[in-house]
């Protein structure tokens, strides 16, 4: 009998004769990681997408002296230091993973990794935590200039450690720069030329692409929230100046993610066939069709989607004309030509998702950029109401996003170079993997909880405020009719 | 050969550079212990206040300074990864639940007083306070056991791991108190000494009989090293910084103690890096020269990576400067 987390994770997935409950180790640890890590990336990438507005409204603050800059400077610097804390508390398991969990992982490419993981923590991670202490404890203690440099530095230390951190991760999908030698009776990657190894090919794409990822995600993320405050308090100028400019943040950054998302996956193509082929679902080499739209037909097609068995809206040749530049008839590797494939169902719905909702996301720039030209951004209930729905999709797409390019490069942990089976511990056992696996998701399930409860009294402390601090403008517009008085 | 970046790829740039990294990663294991051990100790000794006002006193002087102080563990962490990355993978793959016990007392020390102050309400804060004083009291005897049982091979559930772990506990409460009577009120200040003198006695005689311990059993090879002219000045100065911070600390001279306090895992470190050199897993009898990287990666880390620490180091002397004084009333957070 084939267990469902077989059907997921193929031969890592056989729970054999295992008592009920637990799971092999290396399962667990992966399943341990992926949700460390899907967890620890949404506070890694609030810190960097939320990065600009904090320096703006810093900067506005301290300039303009003005109570509606205070306000977003004051609320918004107290989510980035909640999501600033929860970052590091969560982000500091996935380096230990990397031994406890994945020793070979470690020692086959630390000397690969090790560098740019250092770099992070001396150049970006110090330089956060250092300013971020400043700009939370010191407003009072330090000049405004220094103030506002230490907003600043934090930001600037975010996006220096995102860099860092893919210089590692794009190594894993892209390895360059390193040979294969010998060392305490292992085979070690070592390290031949630095350059080719930190700017490997997929380095660029990369970090365009998840930054881009943490703006889009964070400019939803605030644009609901001031979305939310604005259809309850129609005339706080704060509120309406924040939504204003998340509206025009997502104006620049949607489209350019979907500009060079869809280079990069031709990219993937080049780099990565087997990614690319679990990514289309296609099994047989040859021409290949691109799947606008995927319909599962069958339960069957929803765990093993082939692009023969779903209904599709297709556009015949075009995957092969993406990928080979120009030619309709090219030939795409199919999954058939590998021994072992990752689970294709998680890879080719992740896909979809992620590019489903980041259509979504332009077409809600452009709606919300029109009604803002207009300048009625705040009177659109529908736009308000559907900005709020939107608040957490960014995140979503993010995670999908990274589904696609860590579960796609399976069986590979480090491309064509390690195994994840080979990298897992060999001296981990089920009970440990699989209690540590059940701590970790009650303890980040809490974490997520407590950081939602937080911003749902900030919300509401900040809508009582509003009523004692902010009077409507003498020339404050007639509500439109039916939708003021909501509260 | 030095191409590229005009590294030196066969060669390293100093031949002790192997060495000169050995003393990195332990001089970033000191300013971890040495560091976070504060913020440790604040918060044990934060489960002995019970008035509110002094509640709020430890949370301002923990506030700008923990986070940053634990980015020492992750400095720590990745230059050992950086150089000596078997030792890195051996270390948290053989210590299994004491890392990952650890790393998740980390997280409630470090999410309990952030969420303590979003929500005044009885039973939320008492929730945090556990988090607090409960992650502040584990993080430190699990890291002790972790590093005890690496440097003397005696296995996590051994005397020696476990003596290491109860030391390292108390070292915490004693630069925790050190700090606070530095920083606060002079009633405080007396109250929270009267825990670090306790703590400080404690601490000289846990090391003293862990080491007896190590000299009688020969753990991990190191009774040799204990018993050594440096072991065992290493020892009699701990004696005496401890001492000496016991009679500052009598005579309400707050910041010569804390000055002193700090020797003691200066001590504590230069102790453990004597007995893992040259062999840095004694489980297994491995070295320096056998563990460390290749010298292109080592040069390269070494150029682009060390001065940076220097910056860190002025980082650090900002920010302690900024925050340094008596703690104000400022509420924690914003």
């Amino acid at each position: 009998m084939t267990a469902p987390t077989q059907l997921l994770f193929g031969a890592a997935g056989d729970v054999g004769s295992l008592p009920l409950g637990f799971l092999p180790p290396e399962l667990a640890s992966r399943a341990q990681f992926g949700w460390t890590i899907s967890v620890h990336i949404l506070f890694a990438a609030l810190s960097i997408g939320l990065a600009p507005f904090i320096i703006y409204f810093t900067w506005k603050a301290v300039r303009t002296g003005s109570e509606p800059y205070e306000r977003l400077h004051s609320f918004w610097l107290k989510v980035f230091a909640v999501g600033f804390v929860m970052g590091t508390v969560t982000g500091i398991p996935m380096s230990f993973q990397f031994g406890t969990n994945f020793p070979g992982f470690s020692e086959v490419a630390g000397e690969m990794i090790g560098g740019p993981l250092a770099f992070e923590a001396k150049m970006a991670f110090f330089l956060e935590a250092v300013f971020l202490g400043v700009l939370l404890f010191g407003r009072e203690r330090v000049g405004d200039l220094t103030y506002v440099a230490s907003s600043v530095l934090v930001g600037f230390g975010a996006w220096l450690s995102g860099f860092w951190i893919l210089v590692v991760n794009a190594w894993m999908q892209t390895p360059r720069g390193y040979e294969m030698v010998s060392r305490n009776g292992m085979e070690v990657a070592k390290l031949t030329d630095p350059v080719a190894a930190f700017f490997n090919p997929r380095m660029g794409w990369m970090y365009v692409h998840m930054v881009n990822a943490a703006v889009v995600s964070v400019a939803l993320f605030v644009g609901g929230i001031a979305a939310y405050i604005v259809w309850k308090r129609r005339e706080s100028t704060a509120w309406n100046t924040a939504l204003k400019l998340a509206v025009v943040l997502l104006l620049v950054t949607a489209p350019l993610q979907a500009i060079h998302g869809d280079a990069y996956a031709r990219h993937v193509e080049d780099t990565q066939p087997q990614k690319f082929a679990a990514m289309e679902g296609h099994y047989e080499s040859g021409e290949a069709d691109l799947h606008l739209i995927a319909i599962p037909t069958s339960p069957d097609s929803i765990t093993d989607p082939r692009a023969d068995n779903l209904f599709t809206v297709s556009i015949p040749g075009l995957a092969s004309f993406l990928a080979s530049g120009g030619d309709f008839g090219a030939d795409v590797t199919g999954l058939d030509e590998y021994q072992e494939n990752p689970p294709v169902a998680l890879v080719f719905w992740s896909f979809r998702i992620m590019v489903g909702l980041g259509f979504l996301f332009i077409a809600l720039a452009l709606w919300g950029g029109w009604l803002t030209y207009r300048g009625r951004v705040a009177e659109n209930e529908r736009y308000l109401k559907s900005m709020m729905a939107a608040t957490p999709l960014g995140f979503g797409a993010l995670l999908t996003g990274w589904y696609v390019t860590e579960i796609g490069r399976q069986p590979w942990v480090i491309q064509d170079v390690l195994k994840t089976s080979e990298a897992a511990s060999p001296t981990l056992g089920s009970a440990e993997a699989t209690a540590t696996l059940a701590l970790f998701v009650v303890v980040y399930l809490g974490l997520i909880l407590a950081a939602l409860s937080v911003l749902k009294w900030l919300i509401a402390a900040e809508l009582r405020t509003l009523d004692v601090v902010e009077q409507p403008p003498e020339d404050d517009p007639e509500p439109v009719p039916g939708v003021g008085g909501d509260d | 050969m030095t191409e590229p970046l005009f590294l030196p790829v066969d060669s390293y740039l100093l031949a002790s550079l192997p060495d000169v990294w050995f003393g990195a990663v332990m001089f970033a294991l000191t300013m971890y212990i040495a560091l976070d051990g504060f913020d440790f100790g604040i918060g044990m000794l934060y489960g002995t206040r019970s008035a509110e006002h002094e509640r709020e006193t430890l949370l301002a002087a923990f506030g700008p300074v923990w986070d940053a102080n634990e980015v020492w563990l992750v400095a720590f962490g990745t230059m050992l990864l950086a150089a000596f990355p078997r030792v890195y993978s051996k270390l948290l793959a053989d210590h299994y639940l004491l890392a990952i016990g650890f790393v998740l007392a980390l997280v409630f020390r470090g999410v309990g007083p952030e969420l303590r102050e979003q929500r005044a309400d009885d039973r939320w804060q008492r929730a945090c306070d556990l988090a607090f004083v409960g992650g502040s009291t584990l993080a430190p005897l699990l890291f002790g056991v972790l590093a005890g049982s690496w440097v003397f091979a005696a296995g996590p559930l051994s005397l020696p791991a476990l003596l290491t772990g109860v030391g390292f506990v108390a070292l915490s409460v004693v630069t925790g108190a050190a700090f606070l009577a530095a920083k606060t009120d002079p009633e405080l200040a007396a109250s929270v000494s009267r825990y670090g003198i306790a703590a400080t006695l404690a601490y000289l005689a846990g090391v003293l009989v862990l080491l007896g311990v190590v000299a009688a059993t020969d753990a991990g090879g190191a009774a040799g090293t204990v018993l050594s002219v440096p072991g065992v000045t290493v020892v009699v100065l701990s004696v005496l910084a401890g001492g000496s911070g016991i009679s500052f600390a009598r005579r309400e001279r707050y910041q010569a103690w804390l000055a002193s306090a700090f020797a003691l895992p200066v001590l504590l470190v230069s102790l453990v890096a004597m007995l893992l050199y040259p062999t840095i897993y004694p489980s297994t009898g491995l070295t320096v020269e056998a563990a460390v990287v290749s010298p292109l990666a080592l040069n390269m880390t070494t150029v682009f990576g060390l001065p940076v620490l220097l910056l860190v180091l002025w980082y650090f002397k900002f920010l302690y400067g900024v925050f340094s004084g008596p703690v104000r009333g400022e509420s924690y957070g914003t």
